[in-house]
């Protein structure tokens, strides 16, 4: 027995057991996350229900759980129809039913707004439209593909639209510019830009006209609807997002409509206040800024740590600052948001709005949260991690090394460029892994630097300058809490939150793999060994 | 180019005068006064702790990365002062070249490793660059070895290979003295034997000088042996005197492995 602890045997399996506990806890994360997430895009079947009072039910059965009370069982049903209902969700007892069956015509109707509708189809009403086909579910297929052309017109004129909108703008900034600098109003600048913002002007006002006739055109044609209760709906073509009637899709149709989902999720806008539809404008942004971090906090930490360690002399000083650098990083980021907000955002950008926008004044441009300014306060926080790694890494090539260039001759600057900032990349680059992990999951400065819940353009589109870093950005971290905590209908949207989540884990993961293998190929060039 | 002759017109190409050194308080060495003489291999030998490391890298100012050290007295390398904030650092060290203890290869390939001190004084010209390889691996004899793996990493040497890079790596910059610091102590008895050998071909171009633990790697390498005891220069002279008359009694009980 004394052995067996003199052997330590005992704290080999405590090891063992802590890792195999961490273990479990991340798998189990992953698992949930996973489970959940991926689940939700498989179109369930739509499930009727009769019940004891002579009611029926129509809807998608989420959730199965006993009753506390009556200790039978009973089933949470997604019933839909908003609009109808007043709630998406109903619990049904099971002891209530009579029977259940799974009406082959029943249509799954994603809506633009007000959820999901559930129901049959009952007619197309398409005026100047002619519909050769058939039945009304064949009709309504056709007249989609027709109003999808059209749809797509309106939103190239839409596109257009926004375009002259900003030309708009433009002038009238420009005009205020001009008109702040003391130009007088009869001017021939002046008089010759308000021509061109008059001409911009009715330009968009024909698109307008256009766009809205085009609009009322597709608006009548409508299809109806009933709903399980006995209620009849006219919806208009242009509201109806997809169309599916999952009893009598096959398995490859599922998997058809599955990745339909996955390519809406990832290259679509949100809808119906973000707990529909699409997150590419947050995928976008998460990334946009932890690249943008990376750009600012990895030059500055590596030169700082080369500094830190090569050049300043062994001191009081130096000891102090790499305690605070160190210290730095255990500062909560809800600190440096407000420091972020202060200094970045009110200091700075409203130093450069003074200096090169003061006609827009009292409107801020730089002077409010923005990408640029949530990127720079993220690099701040993960700054000190690049120090650290880079420092370690430079310490620890072998003394030798640097001995061995110093006395061929190199000076101290060829010898780091030549030889240890090379040796100390796969260090630097472990350092940038962290510093990335940490910026993509970063939510609560970001919340007070820049993030909004939707934002209506990209950081970065085909206008000049093409990056916008003063506009601000939609985030997959901040999206989590958004869709999960402050939308109108929580459970609606708890399935968006945990796949927001798994995307959100999924470029995390992304990220860092890519780095780890640029690492691992660059440690394999810099320290094989035979030793 | 200046040149120091004793009286017996012996060409000597580094000088010592008085030499202190001192690490914060301590004193590593005392009072050091030898010439070493061109084209010959002298040993430094006396036990651990004893200075002869700390005196070679004074020869090219490695001491100068050490804080905490402090250097006092004179070396003349070809009449001209070594220790003097003045000394162009960078051109002496190319001149004055040197081999360590481990082996310590670059991470780069073994062309590269060879012509590094070439590149950072500023030669890119692919045909010089291609003789020296040649040239310094052959007189580092490793060039049978390498001649087909120019271009893989250097890392991958066996430890005498490695070490024989180094020297080569030494060679290339055409030095004029090239300081040994125990280049043998991390070999096995073959690539030892190799070195050896090496360091009596390199002695008709290079002044050499070798520190070492191996007495009888003295005796066999060297023409003249230097013996140090804590921090003082003991006794140089001929390696055959030293080894069969030494002078002082220290020097007989090192040699005669009676302490040390």
């Amino acid at each position: 027995m004394k052995l067996f602890w003199k052997t330590g045997e005992p704290y080999v399996l405590a090891t063992g057991a802590a890792l195999a506990i961490i273990l479990v806890m991340s798998l189990t994360l992953v698992g949930t996350v996973m489970t959940n997430g991926l689940g939700y895009f498989w179109p369930r079947a739509l499930v009727q229900f009769e019940l004891k009072d002579g009611s029926r039910a129509l809807g998608q059965v989420t959730q199965r759980e006993k009753n506390p009370i009556s200790g039978s069982g009973r089933i949470q049903l997604k019933v839909g129809n908003r609009d109808v209902f007043g709630q998406d969700f109903r619990w049904i007892d099971e002891n209530d039913i009579v029977s259940r069956s799974t009406p082959a015509d029943a249509v799954l109707l994603e809506r633009s707004e007000h959820g999901n509708y559930f129901g049959m189809l009952r007619g197309v009403t398409a005026e100047g439209m002619s519909l050769s086909a058939g039945s009304p579910y064949e009709k309504l297929q056709q007249a989609r593909r027709l109003v999808a052309g059209k749809l797509d017109d309106t939103r190239t004129i839409k596109k257009q639209m926004s375009n002259l909108n900003t030309t708009v703008e433009r002038l009238r900034l420009k005009l205020q510019k001009l008109e702040y600098v003391g130009k007088e109003k009869n001017s021939a600048e002046i008089v010759e830009l308000i021509a061109v913002r008059e001409k911009t002007m009715a330009e968009f006002s024909s698109l307008n006209e256009k766009a809205t006739a085009t609009q009322a055109e597709i608006g009548r044609v409508t299809a109806q609807f009933s709903d399980v209760a006995g209620g009849s709906k006219d919806i208009s073509l242009p509201e109806i997002v997809t169309l599916q009637r999952p009893n009598s899709m096959s398995f490859f149709a599922k998997c058809g409509a599955y990745l339909e989902r996955v390519r809406e999720l990832l290259l679509d806008d949100p809808r119906e206040s973000n707990t529909e539809g699409g997150l590419f404008p947050a995928i976008f942004g998460t990334v946009m800024m932890v690249l943008l971090m990376s750009v600012f906090s990895l030059p500055f930490g590596v030169v700082a740590a080369i500094y830190l360690r090569e050049y300043a002399r062994d001191g009081l000083m130096t000891r102090m600052v790499r305690i605070a650098v160190n210290n730095l990083a255990g500062v909560p980021s809800i600190v440096y948001g407000v420091f972020g907000l202060g200094f970045f955002v009110y200091g700075i950008g409203g130093g450069i709005d003074n200096l090169f926008f003061p006609e827009r004044l009292p409107t801020p441009t730089f002077g409010t949260g923005g990408i640029l300014w949530s990127s720079l306060t993220l690099a701040l926080l993960t700054v000190p991690v690049v120090i650290v790694a880079t420092e370690e890494s430079l310490a620890s090539i072998p003394k030798g090394i640097r001995e061995g260039s110093l006395a061929l001759g190199a000076t101290k600057f060829q010898t780091l460029t030549k030889i240890l900032l090379p040796m100390a990349t796969p260090g630097i680059m472990t350092g940038l892994i962290l510093s990335m992990a940490r910026a993509a999951g970063e939510v609560a400065p970001l919340m007070i630097v820049g993030v909004v819940k939707l934002a209506p353009t990209l950081p970065f589109d085909s206008i000049y300058p093409y990056f916008h870093m003063d506009r601000k950005f939609m985030h997959l971290g901040f999206h989590i809490y958004d869709v999960g905590f402050q939308s109108p209908n929580v459970e609606a949207a708890k399935p968006m939150v945990f796949v927001t989540t798994m995307l959100l884990l999924a470029i995390v993961i992304i990220a860092s793999s890519a780095a780890i293998y640029l690492r691992n190929r660059m440690r394999s060039k810099y320290t094989t060994s035979t030793f | 180019m200046a040149q120091t002759q004793d009286q017996s017109g012996n060409d000597h190409i580094l000088t010592v005068s008085n030499l202190n050194l001192h690490y914060g308080e301590a004193q590593a060495l005392k009072g050091i006064n030898l010439d070493m003489a061109r084209h010959q291999v002298t040993a430094f030998i006396g036990p651990s702790g004893c200075g002869k490391s700390t005196l070679l890298r004074c020869f090219n100012r490695m001491n100068d990365l050490v804080e905490s050290a402090r250097v006092d007295g004179s070396i003349r390398f070809n009449g001209d002062e070594v220790n003097e904030s003045s000394t162009d650092v960078i051109a002496l060290r190319r001149r004055i070249g040197m081999v360590f203890q481990q082996s310590n290869p670059f991470p780069k390939s073994i062309y590269e490793n060879i012509v590094y001190g070439l590149r950072i004084a500023g030669v890119n010209d692919k045909a010089t660059l291609d003789e020296a390889v040649e040239r310094s691996l052959k007189s580092a004899a490793i060039w049978n070895e390498v001649k087909d793996r120019l271009n893989d990493s250097a890392l991958g040497l066996s430890g005498g290979q490695a070490q024989r890079i180094c020297i080569a790596r030494a060679i290339a910059v055409n030095p004029e003295i090239i300081l040994m610091d125990e280049p043998c102590s991390a070999l096995d008895p073959i690539s030892t034997l190799k070195i050896e050998e090496l360091i009596e071909e390199l002695k008709s171009k290079y002044t050499i000088v070798i520190v070492t633990h191996n007495m009888q790697q003295a005796a066999r390498v060297s023409d003249v042996t230097a013996f140090f005891y804590l921090g003082e220069l003991i006794e140089a002279g001929g390696t055959r005197k030293i080894f069969t008359n030494p002078e002082k009694k220290q020097t007989e009980d090192y040699i005669t492995g009676r302490f040390g």
